[in-house]
């Protein structure tokens, strides 16, 4: 590969031998560059355009300006000809900064929050659901047709909802926690009775889909507002297809931040994130908000008995796993390189293309094979071995089943990287050992292996904190379980990161703020790991 | 090597010392007499001294390989269930295949187009800022230059599936502005993709940079030749074979991601392979096992033979610092 490369270089220098050839590079750039360029900027700019036309109807202004500074850094990088690295770093550091640092940072602000279920919306929605919740139907009034959807494009399981209404005239509106706004008729498809089918922009719930967010629904309600912005009444479902408009029981009080239902003269105050009864009897009202809560979740984490007892042996099972793969792979690895490294061996080419091939399968392929081959009835290593192990299904069996998938999954990798890292061990060094009389065991033990480690040290670290948040593998072999004790939040082969990925989006309460403290405690323990990678590279360099 | 009065004698020495020990079987063919006796005899000590380690390398094949032949072995089985599989199979047929391209409920080759888009588009991309930006970082001096690139080595440090939660709730909220790169789309998790683009394998990409001659872009450029000339036209070229090894790590590497394809695609249409072979696996883990097996196995084809045509280029780059 060298030798090709530099009679490459030495093509390229003959090419630019001073032998008249100047010309070729002092002439004006090409037509269809010039062409081909301003056609990428025209493209990337039309793009954003579009993009902020979209962004502009729905009133996100930050999102606005966002994509206007952009395209503007955009047309003063390449229309211009000065700042020329940032011709070649501009969209690459725009997406790391968009799509890497952005989520970094706001996974740290989303830890200090409490968002998550029953805490989803700003307090201004969750004031004006629990009014527009609390209508009671006045008599005689006349109905509206109703359907039930979500803005099109958002997930039917987790979007905002909205009202799809129709009037006795026959006028169509979307009433949403903001409130109610009329919809332009074009476009869209009605039933015999006027009840809206299709809408443009909104996807509608079938029947299954309402009844999976009934919860969402017992709380929904679309407030109702006066010329003055006063809430006078809302709207709110009667079965699948019709609603009806009525007057509050419950109104709010901006002044002294508090509700009082009309009805039984409770009155209910703002309390971490949530409107409690005053006089502290009663449950609170369901529909919380968002809000900083300091260290809240951190110190849960720390402080709260249960959690931290399940958060201890999560991470002392977490750097176990990791640890013990690394050492379990790399030493199986060295094993079979040390076994092939002989040149009297044939076939080596054969026995590596072979031992290759459990790391060159997608993980979602060996993973879930392993998981089948683990199934106590049916599956291929209780059949072949006679047993009748429970081995997903036990706690210990199931982290024992873990590792022997990894270490499946891994020694190929070491096996190839100590097969090119003892190729560069001089056989001196190894001679020299014989002659001072140490055995083969020897020389493995106190030649080779330092030498090895010595070599591939950064690497054991990087495989390290790979297999830390080795999501993928936990994920698809076990889902972080077996539970045991009858709880479902906290499985005996969870990792941090499989247990901070179904508190978010496991299961039917998300708590996204929990969820990013752990995450922001891994970032802080992927620091550490790095902050030693780092040390044992320079140290390694120093020596080099 | 060989003694020009003997061509016999040292052709039959070459011949059977091929691959033991080249150096002796010539030095064997200049001493004539008994060539054939002493390269056999050396032929059966040699595999008598590595018997055993045929023997333990055989072990370890089996245990790379038993699990393969049962994936082999499973989709070939006609019965099509976990309970039937084992490491032969009982049924030899292709009626898996027929039922993995025939369920309408999971289009197979939907996600197989998906993850091929997916995939070649993330990995030309990275190809395309990597190198620009190794460019940047080797060849062009601006202020900023060291402290930027340990920057972007330290970002590296915190992938982006670490801070999942933050991008779902990102993708969500601009999905219901707009729509098209939102949850559920292919675009929203190619934009994810991307982030990384730039900042994996920049020291692979730097280092190999580093090693082309400057003098070849000064010379270039006393010549009259932009920036962008040399980038395009001398730079590039030269550093073929890096852009080759990056490129297949970086597509092996995405072709196996699971965790945020996961979060983006739920609807059986947008979904990549890692998440429609999921689906299917959990739909009835003993029923559906026959069409999953046949699914995997189809979508290991493409990286197993990228891994055994270009072990070389791989091989180079896993041990300069990327693990999978």
């Amino acid at each position: 590969m060298s030798e090709t490369r530099s009679s490459e270089v030495d093509q390229a220098l003959d090419r630019l031998e001073p032998t008249g050839e100047h010309l070729e590079f002092s002439s004006h750039t090409p037509w269809w560059v010039q062409v081909v360029k301003w056609g990428l900027i025209l493209l990337v700019v039309a793009v954003l355009g579009w993009m902020a036309q979209q962004v502009i109807e729905a009133g996100h202004w930050l999102m606005v300006s966002l994509i206007g500074f952009i395209a503007l850094c955009i047309i003063a990088v390449y229309a211009t000809k000065r700042a020329i690295p940032a011709k070649y770093l501009f969209p690459g550091v725009l997406l790391m900064l968009l799509l890497q640092i952005w989520p970094l940072l706001y996974t740290v602000q989303i830890s200090f929050t409490n968002f998550g279920d029953g805490h989803i919306s700003s307090k201004e929605e969750a004031v004006n659901s629990i009014v527009a919740n609390s209508v009671r139907e006045v008599e005689g009034s006349s109905r509206y047709g109703l359907n039930i959807a979500v803005p099109e494009g958002s997930n039917v399981a987790t979007g905002d909802l909205a009202y799809l209404l129709t009037d006795a005239e026959g006028t169509y509106y979307v009433g949403t926690l903001e409130g109610l706004e009329e919809l332009p008729a074009d476009g869209v498809e009605a039933g015999p009775t006027g009840r809206i089918i299709s809408a443009p922009g909104w996807t509608t719930l079938t029947p299954q889909e309402v009844n999976e967010r009934s919860d969402d629904l017992a709380d929904f309600g679309v407030p109702v507002f006066n010329d003055a912005g006063e809430q006078t009444a809302g709207i709110r479902q009667v079965g699948l297809s019709e609603a009806f408009i009525g007057t509050p029981t419950r109104v709010y009080d901006e002044e002294a931040d508090t509700i009082t239902d009309t009805v039984t003269g409770t009155v209910y105050v703002a309390e971490d994130a949530n409107f409690v009864p005053e006089d502290g009897e009663g449950a609170a009202l369901p529909q919380g908000w968002r809000e900083f809560v300091g260290l809240q979740n951190y110190t849960d984490a720390f402080t709260n008995a249960t959690l931290r007892e399940g958060l201890t042996k999560v991470f002392v099972w977490n750097v176990f796993f990791a640890a013990f793969t690394v050492v379990a792979t790399f030493l199986l690895g060295m094993a079979i390189a040390l076994l092939m490294n002989d040149e009297r061996l044939k076939g080596k080419g054969i026995y590596r293309s072979i031992l290759i091939l459990p790391y060159a399968l997608p993980i979602y392929v060996t993973a879930l094979v392993w998981a089948s081959m683990f199934n106590q009835d049916f599956g291929l290593i209780n059949n072949l071995l006679g047993l009748d192990i429970n081995w997903l299904g036990s706690a210990w069996w199931a982290r024992v089943a873990v590792l022997i998938t990894n270490l499946w999954l891994g020694f190929p990798y070491w096996f190839i990287v100590c097969t090119g890292a003892l190729q560069a061990i001089p056989s001196d060094v190894k001679e020299a050992a014989a002659i001072d009389g140490a055995g083969a065991f020897m020389t493995v033990r106190r030649v080779i292996m330092p030498l090895l480690l010595v070599a591939v040290g950064p690497l054991m670290i990087a495989s390290f904190a790979f297999n830390f948040n080795n999501f993928g593998l936990i994920w698809l072999l076990t889902e972080g379980g077996p539970f045991v004790g009858g709880q479902s939040s906290i499985g005996s082969t969870d990792l941090l990161i499989t247990l901070a990925y179904r508190l978010a989006l496991g299961g039917a309460a998300p708590n996204f703020g929990f969820a990013s403290a752990i995450s922001v405690i891994i970032f802080f323990l992927v620091a550490v790991i790095s902050y030693f990678g780092f040390t044992r590279t320079a140290a390694l360099e120093d020596v080099n | 090597m060989t003694s020009p009065q003997d061509p016999t004698s040292s052709t039959l020495g070459s011949v059977d010392a091929h691959g033991s020990d080249r150096g002796r079987g010539g030095q064997l063919g200049t001493a004539s007499a008994d060539v054939y006796t002493v390269t056999r005899k050396s032929r059966q000590t040699s595999f008598r001294a590595v018997w055993w380690r045929h023997a333990l390398a055989l072990l370890a094949l089996a245990f790379a390989l038993f699990p393969i032949v049962f994936i082999v072995s499973s989709a070939f089985n006609n019965a099509g269930t976990l309970s039937t599989s084992g490491l032969l199979p009982t049924r030899f047929g292709l009626r898996n295949f027929d039922a993995l391209f025939n369920d309408p409920a999971r289009p197979y080759w939907t996600w197989y187009k998906n993850s091929l888009i997916i995939c070649g588009v993330a990995t030309l991309a990275t190809l395309v800022l990597g190198a620009a930006a190794a460019y940047a970082f080797s060849r062009l001096r601006w202020t900023g230059r060291r402290f930027g690139l340990l920057f972007i080595l330290l970002v590296q440090m915190f992938p982006a599936l670490l801070a999942f939660v933050a991008i779902y709730i990102t993708f969500a909220t601009v999905g219901e502005v707009i729509p098209q790169i939102g949850l559920n789309t292919l675009w929203g998790l190619l934009l994810v993709y991307l982030g990384g683009a730039m900042g994996a394998n920049i020291w692979l990409f730097k280092g190999y940079f580093d090693t082309i001659p400057r003098e070849l872009d000064e010379a270039a450029k006393i010549d009259g030749a932009s920036h962008a000339r040399v980038f395009f036209t001398i730079i590039l070229p030269l550093v073929r074979p890096i852009l080759a090894t990056v490129g297949i790590l970086a597509f092996v590497g995405l072709w196996g991601e699971f965790l945020l394809a996961s979060i983006f695609l739920t609807q059986a249409d947008d979904q990549t392979l890692a998440v429609g072979l999921y689906a299917t696996r959990n739909a009835n883990q003993n029923e559906y096992f026959g069409q999953f097996v046949a699914g995997a196995l189809l979508a290991s084809l493409p990286v197993v033979l990228v891994y055994l045509s270009l072990q070389r280029l791989l091989i180079g780059g896993m041990t300069a610092g990327s693990v999978k």
